[in-house]
């Protein structure tokens, strides 16, 4: 299967008041059409910066970022991305949030079109009968349901999401990684998620990337081989388990607090 | 919905219970009019000069409000230039704080000066003068304190830098513009009687206090000030009622 994201030997630093600060060094992952691929790491060690490169708002140093066979050089229409804050606009109602992204992509489309691609979406993520809400009257997982709709409104081939479940209650939370997957069963795209939860990158990926510390090299990489829609159990089953204890593994390296040498 | 009396009739008893005290204050003191005029003697003074109230009045309004109008404009484009761009914000700040520290009572006889007997342009120029700083200020910090994360969410669809701010930018800031715009309708009608009343000839409801003051007329000076308490009121209700058509989504219902 073709790579729809490509990331090779990527290497970028900030410009600093201190002098240049390297955050990401000879970055290497790719992601199959299709798949979903979850990147932990330490705090600070570069995640978000990779978000922004692959969407195209920053650009790196060195390497390529490559999205369906081409080299990533301005913003691209293809794209949806969602953070953990959901950053709704509060003078617009949740269906005018959603919209949003259509009004940039497809300004043509007919009003009546845009919103009932809108409410398909709404509908899937549990949020019919709120649409004239605004995102003040909704709760914290409603908002972030919210979110990741205007994320998918334009039928992107990439989804990138920094963190969209962080903030959650671990209930919304699991909740919320359900409807990822009967989003990703209904409209297929490929996805990039950061997060800082282990779990949750065993349960939504199909490809856990492992970055070390700042600046961040690709450090393991571990394949999810799982069918799409899985059963929350999955995450008790022993291979699961026994997943999780090598990711939290090789956090503990990227953290620095174990040596390489130690692990396997 | 159903008019909440309280809400009117509260008001206008604590108004009623404020004039008989005066009037009572007045009458229990002996002062003549020349020394201190009664509720009862204010409106006569009005009926005496109801034309020129009028007429005067509509100057006082107008000049305060092309003042504002200015003001909005000219410190919305000083707010966007500066909240906009780091560099045009660190030479310009300075500037602005050192102007606005200038007692606007001692640029009114330098602006007399310089454009003497424009009496509509020195008074439009200063309450312009008096009130874009607010404004400046809180379109500048609405602006560069727009979360990054707000200007990706269409930047990264390829939306212009004019598409994010007038899609995205310019609506966030407008509740800070609005609070901006309440302080600068008050500042910007100070300006109008400033001038009004420093400069001789003007016109104007300043230059008909600054009359009755030359001849001692305690009762026209209230009517004047009374004049001038309304008219400041429907300016400021006026900004407020567009606060709630623009940016009403900015007010949390009570909880
Ligand atoms: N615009 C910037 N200018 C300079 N340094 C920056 C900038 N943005 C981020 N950094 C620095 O780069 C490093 C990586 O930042 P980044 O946001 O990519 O980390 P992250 O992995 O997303 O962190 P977290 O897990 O806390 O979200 C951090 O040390 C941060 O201080
Ligand atoms: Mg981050």
């Amino acid at each position: 299967m073709e790579n729809l994201i490509e990331i090779k030997g990527v290497t970028h630093a900030y410009k600093t008041k201190a002098g240049p600060l390297p955050v990401l060094d000879d970055l290497n992952i790719a992601i199959p059409e299709g798949k979903f691929c979850a990147v932990v790491g330490p705090s600070g060690c570069g995640k978000s910066t990779l978000t922004r490169l692959i969407a195209g708002l920053m650009f790196p140093d060195t390497g390529e970022v490559w999205l369906h066979g081409q080299i990533v050089k301005s913003p691209r229409k293809t794209v949806g991305m969602a953070f953990q804050n959901p950053v709704l606009l509060e003078w617009r109602t949740i269906l005018q949030n959603v919209v949003l992204p259509l009004e940039i992509v497809a300004p043509g489309m007919p009003k009546r079109q845009k919103e009932a691609r809108a409410m398909e979406l709404l509908a899937l993520v549990g949020l019919e009968g709120f649409e004239h809400k605004r995102p003040s009257e909704l709760s914290g997982g409603m908002r972030q349901r919210a979110s990741l709709c205007r994320s998918l409104v334009h039928k992107p081939e990439v989804l990138i999401l920094d963190e969209p479940f962080g903030a959650l209650d671990a209930f919304t939370r699991e909740d919320l990684w359900q409807t990822m997957h009967e989003l990703r069963a209904e409209e297929p795209f490929t996805g990039l998620l950061i997060t800082h939860d282990l779990r949750e990158s065993v349960y939504l990926a199909d490809q856990v990337v492992v970055l070390s510390g700042r600046p961040a090299t690709t450090q393991y990489v571990m394949d999810i081989p799982m069918p799409s829609p899985r059963p929350i159990n999955m995450l008790y089953e022993p291979d699961a388990v026994e997943k999780l204890a090598r990711l939290r593994r090789e956090i503990e390296i990227a953290q620095g607090r174990v040596p390489a040498e130690g692990g396997a | 919905m159903s008019i909440n009396w309280q809400k009117i009739l509260t008001p206008i008893l604590g108004l009623a219970v404020f004039a008989i005290l005066w009037e009572a204050l007045v009458w229990y003191m002996g002062w003549p009019t020349f020394k201190m005029a009664a509720p009862s003697d204010i409106w006569p003074a009005f009926l005496r000069f109801q034309p020129l109230f009028y007429e005067y009045g509509w100057q006082t309004l107008w000049r305060t409000v092309v003042g504002l109008g200015l003001a909005v404009v000219v410190g919305t484009l000083l707010g966007m230039i500066m909240g906009l761009s780091r560099v045009m914000n660190d030479a310009l700040y300075p500037l602005l704080v050192g102007f606005n520290a200038i007692p606007k009572a001692t640029v009114v006889p330098v602006v007399a000066l310089m454009f003497v007997g424009q009496h509509d342009f020195n008074t439009i120029l200063v309450a312009f003068m008096i009130s874009f700083f607010p404004i400046a200020v809180s379109v500048a910090i609405g602006l560069s304190t727009l979360e990054p994360e707000y200007r990706d969410i269409l930047r990264s669809l390829g939306a212009s830098r004019f598409t994010v701010f007038w899609k995205i930018a310019l609506p966030k800031t407008l509740p800070e513009f609005f609070g901006a715009l309440k302080v600068a309708v008050t500042l910007a009608f100070i300006g109008t009687n400033l001038v009004e009343i420093i400069t001789p000839h003007g016109r104007g409801l300043g230059h008909l206090f600054q009359s009755a003051q030359i001849n001692s007329d305690f009762p026209l000076m209230f009517a004047v000030l009374i004049a001038l308490a309304i008219l400041g009121i429907v300016l400021y209700y006026v900004v407020v009622a567009l606060e709630r058509i623009f940016a009403g989504w900015a007010e949390r219902s009570p909880t």
